[in-house]
């Protein structure tokens, strides 16, 4: 009994988590059609890529971290690139504050304004931390889920 | 399985089972992308590496049906790759970027891309994709008969094709063929706009091409009606409306070379001696582009790349274009004339240069470049040339390659043109059905050096890059300069930052030649894969002249390159001269330099450089 409760109750945050992300637009209708892709051929498709995701954005982030704290002298053009490359992954998976945040540095990043470029750092590891939150809860739902015994409700 | 073993079973099947070769080094989108593939029903290969992409490519070139590769890749530019599958492989690529700059799809397309996708890609416009196939597989089929109406099918593939899910890339190819392709539109090998597959196209192939001039010739430019042009052309199944758009654009590129080489003259009249330092290796593109090498299946739109010829050529025209130090006064050097009236004995005035017309007609004299870059195919044919005979009478490179030499020909008789007879034409077989060598007959004449040049035939036409004829940022370098007559080795000294240009057996090293590398980059950039714009010259030092044509092989194509072949990137070696140079220290491209020149002159009046390169 309890058994069926929780899972409705696992359920329904499956279902909630990725609502609420939308919405926050967290994620966009990308992560949305990432979703549908997962079927029982894939079943952890998402979670795949959410985790490259997660290796190539911290990746990327301690780059251009490290670049900024160059004494002398900031190389502007690898962090265009780590944005560049960022922006493609991150609209690629649906992570829509992410990548705004990246549209966002480029500009400093343009201008060669290393302060600029601090700030919009900070905020784009703020929006990414917001977001592997936010899926780490989601996948953690999912293993739940299908731990109890349950199947997990696709997107169609 | 190919489209023709598909094709037989129904061309439902067809997309199941295409297969597909995913290149992106991010490793998110790149599982993203083979998943979605996969889920279109694909047969998907994927490698975050582009060497290793060509690798397996060229390991096996029936493996697959087409690339979808990324722009932005650490180890090669997505840019390269898509011409080095353009040109080797003949494979349709498609782009991939997060970037969606119009300069940035331009470029997609001026390299061949067929499409540019972008980042996130959805699974809709994946499912799209296999028409670039069954597009392309029908242009062979077409280009094999070269003078033949296109398949029947082909409008069907048009309109399959006409459904464009990149509505933008789309448009942005009519657009462009709108303003700018005036000497693409006939061509049969413009696989890149769907729209325009309406109806059949006759190919202008190198062979009809030369009948046309030699036609027009014989009637005089000014007399020269459709009707009569047909009648002496005498070729089955040509319309008079055919020979009526070819006479146009025929006369738009005339009129464009003539208010080039005025401008040039007038500037060279200004600057007195040869001035800017740059040579520009004109072509003949504009005639280059009424001719695809005939018999090429494989040409694209090789020869209808419209680059306006006239920027360049006008430019080879003028001293101030020749940038020569040493070079006797305007108009003195004529490209595949002997007797350079005036040519000193100065050595430096053995250039490879091109005629500095004193009047429009000498343009195309020894013209001989008519580079038709054709798509890089390992073609070993081509031997070099020998020494070019110092006679009046044309002289001919037999080439294996698909010399583009129906123009010169006929150029060098065409009475308007003022061609002289002693050009140096480059004609190779432009027939062979594989043969890309386009042999850039750049006619270096310097009076008696002449028969000291070596003309090389390129083995490999990498210049021409025959895909995407897309005029706006082709460079009108038409410039198969394969040719290129090496001057003596010793006195090339053009320090080339990052070329290992080949030093051809063929090089002649009895002339000294002012080395002027010129970025022909802008204009091969194309799919020609050897091309590279580049934004170096390597341009300080002394004025040895290397190798016009010395291409800086991009990836290691070498094996492509025969012993002889010229240029792998268009690269003149261009050293400016020490003094006065107006040249930008960084110049990217002809581009660029065609700019540079401008702002010198200030313009030509209606003659935008931006489409002539």
């Amino acid at each position: 009994m309890w058994h069926g409760i929780d899972m409705c109750s696992l359920v329904y945050s499956f279902a909630f988590v990725p609502c609420a992300c939308e919405h926050q637009g967290i994620v966009d209708d990308q992560f949305t059609q990432l979703r549908k892709l997962e079927d029982e051929n894939s079943p952890h498709f998402v979670m795949e890529v959410a985790s490259l995701f997660f290796e190539d954005c911290e990746k990327l982030i301690n780059n251009m971290a490290i670049a900024l704290e160059q004494k002398q002298g900031v190389d502007f053009k690898q962090i265009d690139e780590c944005i560049h490359q960022l922006k493609g992954s991150s609209s690629s998976i649906g992570a829509m504050r992410v990548k705004n945040a990246c549209i966002a540095f480029r500009s400093f990043s343009d201008g060669q304004n290393r302060e600029g470029c601090l700030r919009c750092l900070q905020q784009l590891s703020h929006e990414y931390s917001l977001l592997k939150n936010k899926l780490q809860t989601l996948f953690r739902l999912e293993k739940q889920i299908v731990a109890a015994g349950g199947s997990i409700p696709r997107v169609h | 399985m190919t489209v023709e073993q598909i094709g037989s079973e129904g061309k439902d099947q067809f997309p199941i089972g295409m297969r597909v070769l995913a290149v992106d080094d991010d490793p998110t989108c790149l599982l993203l992308l083979g998943t979605l593939l996969r889920r279109c029903q694909y047969h998907v290969t994927t490698t975050s590496q582009a060497k290793t992409a060509l690798k397996m490519l060229r390991e096996n070139k029936n493996k697959f049906d087409l690339v979808i590769s990324d722009v932005h890749m650490p180890d090669m530019d997505g840019f390269k790759l898509l011409e080095h599958v353009g040109l080797e492989m003949d494979l349709p690529v498609i782009m991939l970027s997060a970037n969606g700059d119009t300069k940035l799809v331009m470029k997609g397309i001026t390299h061949g891309a067929c499409d540019y996708l972008l980042k996130p890609v959805r699974i809709e416009e994946l499912q799209n994709i296999w028409q670039h196939v069954v597009r392309r597989k029908k242009k062979d089929r077409c280009n094999s008969g070269s003078k033949e109406k296109p398949h029947p099918d082909s409008g069907e593939a048009a309109g399959i094709g006409n459904v464009d899910n990149n509505g933008k890339l789309n448009k942005k190819r009519k657009d462009q063929n709108e303003d700018e392709d005036y000497e693409r539109d006939e061509n049969g090998h413009d696989n890149e706009d769907p729209s325009a597959q309406k109806k059949p196209r006759v190919v202008w192939s190198v062979e009809l091409h030369r009948k046309f001039v030699a036609a027009v010739n014989q009637l005089g430019i000014d007399k020269a009606v459709p009707k009569k042009i047909l009648e002496l052309m005498n070729v089955e199944k040509l319309t008079r409306e055919n020979v009526a758009s070819h006479l146009q654009k025929f006369r738009l590129y005339l009129k464009r070379i003539s208010c080039v080489a005025n401008q040039q003259a007038n500037m060279a009249a200004a600057l007195g001696t040869a001035d800017s330092a740059y040579l520009r290796m004109g072509s003949l593109n504009g005639l280059g582009n009424f001719h695809t090498l005939a018999g090429s299946d494989q040409l694209h739109n090789a020869a209808f790349r419209s680059f306006p010829p006239s920027g360049v050529l006008g430019r080879l025209n003028t001293p101030a274009g020749l940038g020569i130090r040493g070079l006797p006064s305007p108009g003195t050097i004529q490209l595949g004339h002997v007797q350079n009236s005036g040519n000193p004995t100065n050595d430096l005035s053995k250039l490879q240069s091109f005629v500095p017309g004193n009047h429009n007609t000498n343009i195309l004299q020894g013209m001989p470049m008519s580079l038709e870059l054709d798509r890089l195919q390992h073609n070993k044919s081509v031997g070099h040339i020998g020494e070019l005979p110092t006679t009046d009478s044309t002289t001919v490179f037999p080439g294996s390659g698909n010399l583009v030499d129906a123009r010169i020909t006929g150029f060098s008789n065409n009475p308007l043109l003022g061609v002289t007879s002693n050009s140096l034409m480059l004609e190779g077989s432009s027939q062979q059905a594989t043969s890309h060598t386009s042999v850039s007959a750049i006619g270096f004449q310097n009076g008696n050096a002449l028969s000291d040049f070596t003309s090389i035939a390129p083995a490999s036409n990498q210049l021409q890059d025959s895909k995407a004829g897309s005029q706006g940022q082709a460079s009108p370098i038409n410039c198969n300069a394969g040719q290129i007559i090496r001057s003596a080795p010793q006195e090339w000294n053009a320090p080339r930052k990052d070329a290992p240009y080949q030093s051809h057996a063929s090089i002649n090293s009895s002339i000294p030649i002012n080395s002027a590398m010129i970025q022909l980059g802008q204009c091969l950039d194309r799919n020609n894969s050897i091309f590279h714009k580049t934004t170096d010259l390597d341009s300080v030092g002394p004025l040895n002249f290397v190798d016009p044509l010395s291409i800086k092989h991009g990836e290691g194509d070498n094996s492509i390159m025969e012993p002889s072949v010229i240029e792998k990137e268009g690269y003149l070696m261009f050293q400016p001269r020490p003094h006065g140079s107006h040249v930008p220290d960084n110049i990217g491209s002809l581009e660029d330099l065609a700019s540079a020149m401008m702002k010198q002159e200030g313009g030509c009046n209606g003659y935008s450089l931006r489409t002539s390169i």
